[in-house]
């Protein structure tokens, strides 16, 4: 057998998400990415009823542009202890949490800041690094020597492009239907409507969805997340410091990281047993250090870049048995109250924000907290995962009770 | 700002730089052939290019020659946005064909209208050469 599997529960139930932060989100903010980062951990730390200079340990996601340095003199200088970066973007969104959770758990660090800060709106215009403001893949430039050269001269030059090629080959094998796709869309978007923090509050109809312009088949401009100003950052310190300080800790049960495909490469991707992509790893891991199943799961956060992809992740992260993704979410099966899976209760990166995820996850910490403006009643127990194409990871979140 | 994009925006046609790991395959190309790297030791072909085969860990290959015909696995027809390079083509198709040997290639099938693609389209290589350096690996449609 290959990978890591049966190495013991690691960080179970030993750390905990004891502040939440974040900035208000919009198309454009007008705010730097440093700017939004630091008011988003101020917040947190608020929340959390601790001071800035408390913080001794970070953890950010690799590409995030607001670094170690860079942020530790807007905070203060702190004296930081543990420093960590996940790669890949989406990817590595829940994975923040396990690194977090691990360095709390080896005592590496008291109070560790989590976060992600983010000016893409489409008019955003600070910061010229290749993943500030604007679109990425609008700077590739002409000559391509790294992995990019195989698929950007072909004209296949952007993320969601990508990922319409590998929902298009789920709709080949099982038949998945644009009315699935709207089901997500319009169920994220009723949750959206409830959250005042949210950007897209207007109500979406399936005929809304269908009439959306077609971006790169199958996937529509209502298929895609939004594009957002904003930061959201997060205090991760021991359960036990957690329940000497102001909030419910919300505490990181179990928590998962996997490697070994990336949705970049198509190539190599197509080529692998969809078993061992890794989300589908992810999953195996995660449930076996937990002491839950997908069953017991009351809210669900999916990296929700693409409608398309969350019926791919409920199948990859065993809610749904593999092809049946899409009927598990017809007829409000992801809604609030009453979907077969609440997911996604902020609106998601649809319809409340894009942070990389990290939106979406504050949101779990809210559901187990009871905050929620869609609140799953006594929910116990919330699943987040990281965007389910990339490397990838996922931890479930439980009530301190 | 210029014409809606930022500064940063890439504006000339995004090519493949030639060095040492993908050479064989676009010098390959040049001649009108697909050459992937075989493993020495498994005997399957790998795409993109290492220097490990992923199957067996064999740190043995040569680039042998491929079959042309493949047939359609994925696709989608890019209908904007997209890189200035590549908007007077709009919308285009993008597939991902799996080749009769086995391996994933990234192309485009010319002369295809989009609602004619369809999955395990039978497909075969044709070669588009740009520049001295680079020929581009494209399909065409086979009966």
């Amino acid at each position: 057998m290959s990978g890591p599997s049966r190495i013991g529960p690691g960080i179970r139930d030993k750390a905990a998400v004891a502040g939440i932060g974040q900035t208000r989100f919009a198309k454009s903010l007008g705010l730097s990415e440093p700017e939004m980062a630091v008011e988003a951990i101020w917040n947190a730390c608020d929340d959390a009823g601790i001071s800035p200079g408390e913080i001794d340990g970070l953890v950010r996601y690799d590409l995030e542009e607001t670094d170690e340095e860079q942020l530790m003199a807007l905070l203060g200088n702190p004296s930081l202890g543990f420093f960590a970066g996940t790669p890949f973007g989406g990817g590595g969104s829940a994975s923040v949490l396990v690194v977090a959770a691990a360095a709390i758990t080896s005592g590496m660090a008291r109070h560790i800041v989590v976060y992600r800060s983010r000016a893409r709106g489409k008019t955003s215009s600070f910061g010229s690094g290749k993943n500030q403001g604007g679109r990425y893949w609008e700077k590739v430039g002409t000559k391509l020597s790294g992995l990019n050269q195989w698929h950007v001269p072909q004209g296949l030059v952007s993320a969601f492009q990508e990922m319409a090629m590998i929902s298009q080959r789920h709709r080949i094998e099982y038949g998945t239907t644009d009315d699935q796709y709207a089901d997500v869309a319009i169920a994220f978007r009723g949750h959206a409507i409830r959250n005042p923090n949210a950007v897209m509050r207007t109500p979406m109809t399936r005929e809304d969805h269908h009439a959306s312009r077609m971006i790169s088949d199958p996937l529509r401009l209502f298929d895609c997340n939004i594009e957002t100003d904003g930061a959201v950052a997060m205090i991760v310190t021991s359960v036990e410091r957690a329940r000497d300080l102001k909030q419910p800790p919300a505490v990181i049960h179990a928590g998962a990281m996997a490697a070994g495909s990336h949705h970049i490469r198509l190539s190599t991707l197509f080529s692998r047993d969809p078993d061992e992509e890794s989300a589908p790893r992810v999953a195996r891991q995660l449930f076996e250090r937990a002491d839950c199943r997908p069953a017991d799961i009351q809210a669900a956060f999916f990296y929700d870049f693409f409608t398309s992809l969350v019926i791919i992740a409920l199948e990859q992260y065993g809610f749904a048995p593999r092809g049946e993704g899409g009927p598990f979410v017809e007829d409000g099966g992801l809604a609030w109250p009453r979907g077969r899976l609440i997911c996604n209760t902020n609106g998601g990166q649809l319809s409340e924000a894009f942070i990389h995820g990290f939106n979406n996850t504050v949101e779990a910490v809210r559901q187990i907290r009871g905050t929620s403006t869609a609140q799953v009643e006594g929910c116990e127990l919330a699943f987040v995962a990281g965007g389910n194409t990339d490397p990838t990871g996922a931890v479930i979140l439980k009530a301190d009770r | 700002m210029k014409g809606g994009r930022a500064e940063h925006t890439t504006r000339g046609q995004p090519l493949p730089v030639p060095n040492a790991d993908n050479a064989p395959f676009y010098e390959a190309a040049r001649r009108g052939e697909l050459r992937f790297q075989r493993c020495g030791a498994c005997g399957r072909f790998r795409h993109y290019p290492r220097p490990v085969c992923p199957y067996c860990r064999s740190r043995d290959f040569s680039w042998e020659l491929c079959g042309l015909r493949g047939e359609v696995y994925t696709w989608t027809i890019v209908r904007g946005p997209t890189l200035p390079a590549f908007e007077a083509k709009l919308p285009y198709n993008v597939v991902d064909v799996l080749l009769e040997d086995g391996v994933h290639f990234v192309s485009e099938i010319l002369d295809c209208p989009p609602e004619e693609i369809e999955a395990g389209m039978a497909v075969e290589a044709v070669f588009q050469p740009v520049d001295e350096d680079v020929t581009l690996v494209k399909f065409r449609r086979i009966d």
